[in-house]
């Protein structure tokens, strides 16, 4: 034990100061590293112009980009014509489908007389509530082929309400709309013109960028309005993914769970030439606006790029290894050159290796397999030497004493003690290019990354993308834990 | 002439031969699944594919014959941007016209400040994934965050973060960002930080406990026991992975820029895929060079820092 009192160290310190002084190193280490981070994120942020770049930003779009992953919207659209009939119209791929009866919107309807000078074009403005049909809707008069200015009865909107939550809604009438929200309310007269006018301020979520121009309308996450001179543009939010299962032109569309159940095992057909059963699964499958099919196929064909190409990647290496391991092969030209061919594999990158096989093959699975399997080839080959070249050799010298031919020397010396490391280390390959695959795809080697990436690009399907994204992250997920589960087992019988 | 066995023996003989059938059987019947496997995958692969492997495989020199540039020194003036004797007016002999110019007489060639540019990605990200991936460690480690409602939370972030494809995080970063290279840095560094927080949390939670205890008893608090206790202990590995996630990083970075980042890759991308020989070249040579160069360095400063083990690249 040390008996040192505080007396007794300082006059030790002072007698020799230089045996106490902390190395000039030791003490500005850490503050100096500090300063040369801070230095090199000041120096980055100049010359990538992060400042610039990040002022520019519209983070309203990244916003709005974030939150249609896990959302949809309806866009129906109310117009108010000059003589105050209104006409509420869904766009005709809206995901409503063909026969909409939204709870969240009450239309009240009058019969009207009309003086018209031509028939309207379908939907725009005599539409009734049947947006894509509006020919047949009930009450309508024949559209008559002529120009002379006639008069005739239709049904038209004299009123319609929009509810976007408990405390806000939007209720449009021929002669103005009313948008209540939080107990404000804001009211905008129509039908003198295309000008728009608030009576009163406007309260905080109401936005009018120039005068008389139209006025938006913001409810948070349950949407947004247009108001302009002749009509109103509805944005009623909803969260989920809309129609994942059937899409609006399936015959299932809109049915309940319990209603499809029943139509498939006792339904009439639906479809004269198949079953209903056959009916619904090519449904599902071909569903246009979620593509489960083609979605799946390309996560396979990304599974099969990486399976494959670590699978052959891990045969090729595995002989190879054994003539760059310096105490299996004890030649040195034959270590360097396996070493050296290795590296090159290696280093050459996936990217490399990607771009110059699909630019041979075109783009597609075997174009990524051929990547994943020249770079892996050198990874594992290194790992598989290196793990050759720390073996115990005296299971070997064992076998070569008591005359066992050279490959049995190696099958009953060598193997047992490295295999479960080979496995080990294809297994943990397999599973990081599962996640590299996507990636290569999205360069053009094909699969869920290039389909990924050309949805992206078009930056409307982000539904989609999202759908994608947890199918890639589930399928590594499940790759994991296999190959950690084998891995563990392989190991662990290895060394108890 | 075989020893006759007794009746207990011959039990036991049995046993064992049906044991070897039966492992006999499980072998076979493993790799023949795993041959069909592979042959369904296989040819499930070619029939995705746009071009078939046996159409292309007799075109696949023609490609490669392609590249091959008209004289070999043309590789070096594309990588300096020297002009060429071939200049017919064509990309593919536009050499010059990539100089970023200094002074007006130095410049930097464009594929060597494409390269730079593509670096300092890689180092900008390691360097954001080493200090927000130090911090959650410390928050996610069990030794020095005893309560799991901070714990759990920072280790699913960091799994959030990792699981996330940086295709993803790219083309998003890209749907509003100017162009630039910010959507490549988001997306290297946000699975650098989840990446690198695992295997800063585990080397924090497998560091010596004791001279946290020395700090706890003389009344060191949370920051003072994280600088003095752990850091110290922690730092060597914390570079050494640092080091290791740069190495992957360049090559992310690179991908990243094919794929639309900027940077070198998409210049090979665009080289490549417009059949420019001499500049395809010159590219792959800058990009093997610099990747060889990474790795040996970092390899080197490694092994100066932590010893030999722990070499295995890890993702």
């Amino acid at each position: 034990m040390l008996a040192l009192t505080a007396d007794q160290y300082a006059a030790i310190a002072s007698r020799y100061p230089q045996a106490v002084r902390p190395r000039f190193w030791a003490v500005w280490r850490v503050p100096a590293l500090a300063a040369a981070t801070v230095v090199y994120l000041m120096f980055c942020w100049w010359v990538f112009g992060i400042g610039q770049v990040l002022a520019n930003t519209n983070w309203q779009i990244a916003g709005s980009y974030l939150v249609q992953w896990v959302t949809y919207e309806y866009r129906p659209t109310i117009s108010i014509d000059r003589d105050g009939a209104m006409a509420v119209t869904f766009p005709r791929f809206d995901p409503i489908g063909p026969n909409p009866k939204p709870d969240w919107m009450t239309v009240d309807r009058t019969l009207m007389e009309r003086h018209i000078a031509a028939p309207a074009p379908a939907g725009a403005t005599t539409g009734g509530f049947m947006a894509g049909s509006s020919f047949m809707a009930p009450g309508t008069a024949p559209a008559a082929p002529t120009t002379e200015p006639t008069a005739r009865v239709e049904e038209v909107v004299k009123r319609a309400e929009v509810r976007f939550s408990a405390d806000a809604r939007l209720v449009v009438t021929p002669n103005h709309v009313v948008v209540e929200r939080n107990g404000e309310t804001l009211m905008v007269p129509l039908g003198t013109g295309d000008d728009v006018q608030a009576t009163g301020p406007l309260p905080a979520w109401a936005e009018q960028k120039r005068a008389r121009d139209r006025i938006i309308v913001a409810f948070g996450l349950s949407g947004w309005a247009q108001i302009d001179g002749g009509s109103v543009v509805i944005h009623r939010r909803f969260p989920g993914w809309v129609n994942f299962v059937f899409d609006t032109n399936s015959a299932f569309f809109g049915k309940s769970a319990r209603e499809v159940m029943h139509l498939i095992t006792a339904g009439p057909r639906l479809d004269p030439t198949r079953s209903n059963l056959a009916l619904a699964v090519n449904d599902v499958l071909y569903n246009p606006s979620w593509q489960h099919l083609d979605v799946w196929t390309k996560l396979l064909e990304t599974i099969v790029m990486a399976f494959i190409g670590t699978l052959f990647a891990a045969i090729v290496a595995f002989p190879l290894s054994f003539v760059a391991a310096r105490n299996i092969t004890p030649n040195w030209l034959a270590n360097q050159t396996a070493k050296r061919f290795f590296d090159f594999q290696r280093s050459v990158d996936m990217l490399i290796w990607a771009l110059f096989f699909t630019r041979a093959f075109g783009p597609g699975p075997i174009s990524g397999m051929a990547a994943i399997f020249f770079t892996d080839t050198g990874s594992l080959g290194k790992l598989f030497s290196e793990a050759l070249e720390n073996i115990d050799g005296k299971p070997r010298d064992g076998l070569t004493s008591v005359g066992a031919p050279p490959i049995a020397v190696q099958r009953f010396g060598v193997l047992p003690q490295v295999l479960p490391v080979f496995v080990s280390q294809t297994l943990y390959f397999w599973e990081s290019n599962t996640r590299s695959a996507t990636i290569i795809g999205a360069m053009g080697a094909g699969g869920i990354g290039l389909k990924l990436w050309e949805s992206m690009r078009t930056h409307t399907n982000w539904p989609n993308i999202f759908y994608m994204v947890i199918l890639i992250i589930g399928t590594v997920f499940i790759f994991d834990t296999i190959s950690n589960a084998l891995r563990s087992r392989l190991t662990g019988r290895v060394q108890p | 002439m075989p020893t006759r066995l007794s009746d207990r023996a011959a039990l036991i003989e049995r046993h064992w031969q049906a044991q070897a059938r039966v492992r006999r059987l499980y072998t076979i019947l493993g790799i023949g699944g795993l041959i069909v496997t592979v042959a369904l995958s296989l040819c499930f692969a070619n029939e995705a594919n746009a071009g078939k492997f046996f159409d292309r495989l007799p075109h696949f020199l023609d490609f490669t014959g392609d590249l091959v540039p008209r004289d070999w020194l043309e590789v070096g003036r594309a990588m300096f941007d020297l002009p060429s004797p071939y200049d017919d007016g064509s990309l593919k002999y536009n050499y010059p016209e990539g100089r970023t110019y200094l002074t007006p007489v130095l410049y930097i060639p464009e594929y060597i400040d494409q390269m730079a540019i593509t670096l300092n990605i890689a180092l900008l990200s390691t360097v954001l994934g080493t200090l927000v991936g130090s911090v959650l460690s410390f928050f996610a480690a069990r030794n020095m965050m005893p309560n799991r409602l901070v714990r759990w939370p920072a280790r699913r972030f960091m799994e959030i973060l990792r699981a996330f494809p940086d295709v993803v995080v790219a083309g998003f970063f890209l749907s509003f960002l100017t162009v630039g290279p910010i959507p490549a840095i988001a997306a290297v560094s946000i699975h650098s930080i989840g990446a690198l927080g695992k295997l800063f949390f585990e080397v924090v939670e497998n560091a010596d406990m004791k001279p946290d205890e020395g700090l706890k008893a003389v009344g060191g608090n949370w920051i003072e026991r994280v600088r003095f206790a752990m850091l110290p202990q922690v730092l060597p590995n914390f570079a050494s992975y640092f080091l290791l996630r740069l190495e992957i990083n360049v090559r992310a970075s690179t991908i990243i820029g094919a794929v639309g980042g900027g940077g070198i890759g998409e210049l090979l991308r665009l080289s490549i895929s417009q059949n420019h020989g001499a500049k395809t070249i010159a590219i792959v040579i800058l990009l093997f060079g610099t990747i060889v160069t990474v790795d040996q360095f970092s390899a080197w400063l490694r092994r100066s820092l932590v010893g030999s083990d722990a070499f295995l690249a890890t993702t």
